[in-house]
């Protein structure tokens, strides 16, 4: 009976967060494709921009997703924000929170460094590359592969399985040579498990995809980063996620100044966007202390549906 | 996320300079953007013109607002908008300093493939932010 309350809660406040956002896009109103009206005083957006990121914050930890993945698609949808500039912002939303969170997680020694390092090489190099391209997109084209991209992330969170302890046999040649490893203690089961990783040059090779992927589309990596460290290349999955956000802090950086050195960056979006999300990242930690609803899960795939949905519309000239 | 790795030396000096590059970092962008919004440094685009702009590609804004890309805003810190770059561009920052921190640990330590590999690091991060690349127009 709880589950089924919470479930309606949560579904409740999707609908609520999905007539609001159709709201704000039937208050900016597209004109000739490019130029954005809006009838609100210019200070409104900034302050609306600010409360959604802040309940964005509480919503992505709550539904184990980044913030940059939910920033641009949603921002990008339904705020009057060109999306270069909401790529720019979405790439520093992202790296605040990568960066905020990089340092316990190397102290703790739950990102693992010498496992970071090559990776970060690799992506952060074609997440230049990707920025570029992504810049001299039209914007058209940028919203119908944001579209496509999105649907396929959803996609990836419902069908991607994940592995506590993934078995590798045998570390492979370049992993050995580079002596990416490490020992885990789990506290659970008192055990110390030692960890290592194979298919080395496959997981570096998608890492080129993924670089990518985060230039053009400013969404942070997380949801790629995982699963191939954790199903691709074997790294446990508590190793892998910290990793991850370890690696965002990285990747993000060379994207990042990509878009700040061609002028895709507005203080008066960027700023309202991180400290909103910060700050609704804290309390989502708080709320997740307490409880964890299975639902705000489905929640978060069913806005990412929806926001994909219409980033692929608006590219489309279906829904401006 | 109870569990206990063994963090390196150079991990553990990454993470040093990372948390505080990444605290200095947030601090000069609230009380820059404070700066912005109050008004004590005119801005070089009126905040009530924002929303002319904001909906513009990057491109049209650029040709717009006659302002130029790269390290130009340097520049125009006297401009309350400009002046958030500085946080902005010391967060964007602050992983190259980290990298600085770790590169003579490496090659104390002999790790010199890594060592190289954070070399070369530093050399894309540079890069990156050199202002050299440009995007093309669309």
């Amino acid at each position: 009976m709880m589950k089924i309350r919470s479930f309606l809660k949560f579904a409740a406040l999707g609908a609520a967060l999905v007539f609001f956002l159709c709201g704000m896009s039937f208050g900016a109103e597209q004109v000739a494709g490019e130029a954005v009206k809006s009838s609100m005083p210019w200070w409104a957006w900034p302050l609306i921009l600010f409360v959604v990121t802040f309940f964005m914050g509480i919503v992505a930890v709550l539904g184990g997703v980044g913030g940059g993945v939910l920033f641009v698609p949603i921002i990008g949808g339904f705020f009057p924000f060109h999306i270069d500039f909401v790529r720019g912002a979405g790439l520093l939303v992202a790296l605040a929170g990568a960066l905020a969170a990089g340092p316990g997680l190397l102290k703790k020694g739950m990102a693992d460094l010498r496992l970071a390092l090559p990776v970060a090489l690799i992506a952060s190099s074609c997440a230049i590359v990707g920025a570029m391209i992504g810049l001299a997109l039209p914007a058209k084209v940028v919203n119908i592969a944001l579209g496509g991209t999105i649907l396929g992330i959803v996609a990836i969170m419902l069908m991607a399985k994940k592995s506590e302890y993934p078995e590798v046999k045998q570390a492979d040649a370049l992993s050995t040579a580079l002596r990416i490893n490490g020992v885990y203690h789990e506290l659970s089961t008192g055990h110390d498990i030692n960890w290592k990783i194979h298919r080395t040059p496959k997981g570096l090779a998608l890492f080129i995809i993924i670089g990518v992927m985060a230039g053009m589309f400013g969404l942070g990596a997380g949801w790629a980063n995982v699963p191939v460290l954790n199903l691709v290349m074997g790294a446990p999955l508590k190793v892998s996620v910290a990793t991850s956000k370890f690696l965002l802090s990285i990747t993000d950086t060379s994207a990042a100044w990509i878009y700040v050195n061609n002028g895709a960056v507005l203080p008066m979006m960027v700023v309202p966007s991180i400290i909103g999300i910060m700050l609704g990242s804290i309390v989502g930690v708080q709320i997740l202390a307490k409880t964890k609803p299975a639902a705000i899960r489905y929640m978060v795939m069913g806005l990412l549906l929806f926001a994909g949905t219409r980033a692929l519309l608006k590219g489309l000239a279906i829904w401006n | 996320m109870s569990n206990k790795l063994k963090a390196t030396e150079e991990q553990i000096s990454y993470a040093k300079v990372l948390d505080f590059g990444m605290k200095l970092g947030l601090l000069v962008l609230v009380i820059t953007f404070i700066i912005y919004l109050t008004g004590l440094l005119p801005p070089h685009i009126p905040t009530d013109d924002l929303p002319r702009y904001w909906g513009m590609s990057v491109h049209k804004y650029l040709e717009a607002t006659g302002i130029h890309t790269g390290w130009t805003w340097l520049g125009m810190l006297g401009k309350g908008d400009f002046l958030n770059f500085v946080g902005i561009a010391f967060l964007a920052g602050v992983t190259i300093l980290c990298y600085l921190r770790i590169i003579p640990i490496l090659f104390r330590k002999k790790d010199t493939v890594y060592g190289i590999l954070a070399i070369l690091e530093v050399l894309v991060l540079v890069l990156a932010a050199s202002g050299i690349l440009k995007a093309g127009g669309h």
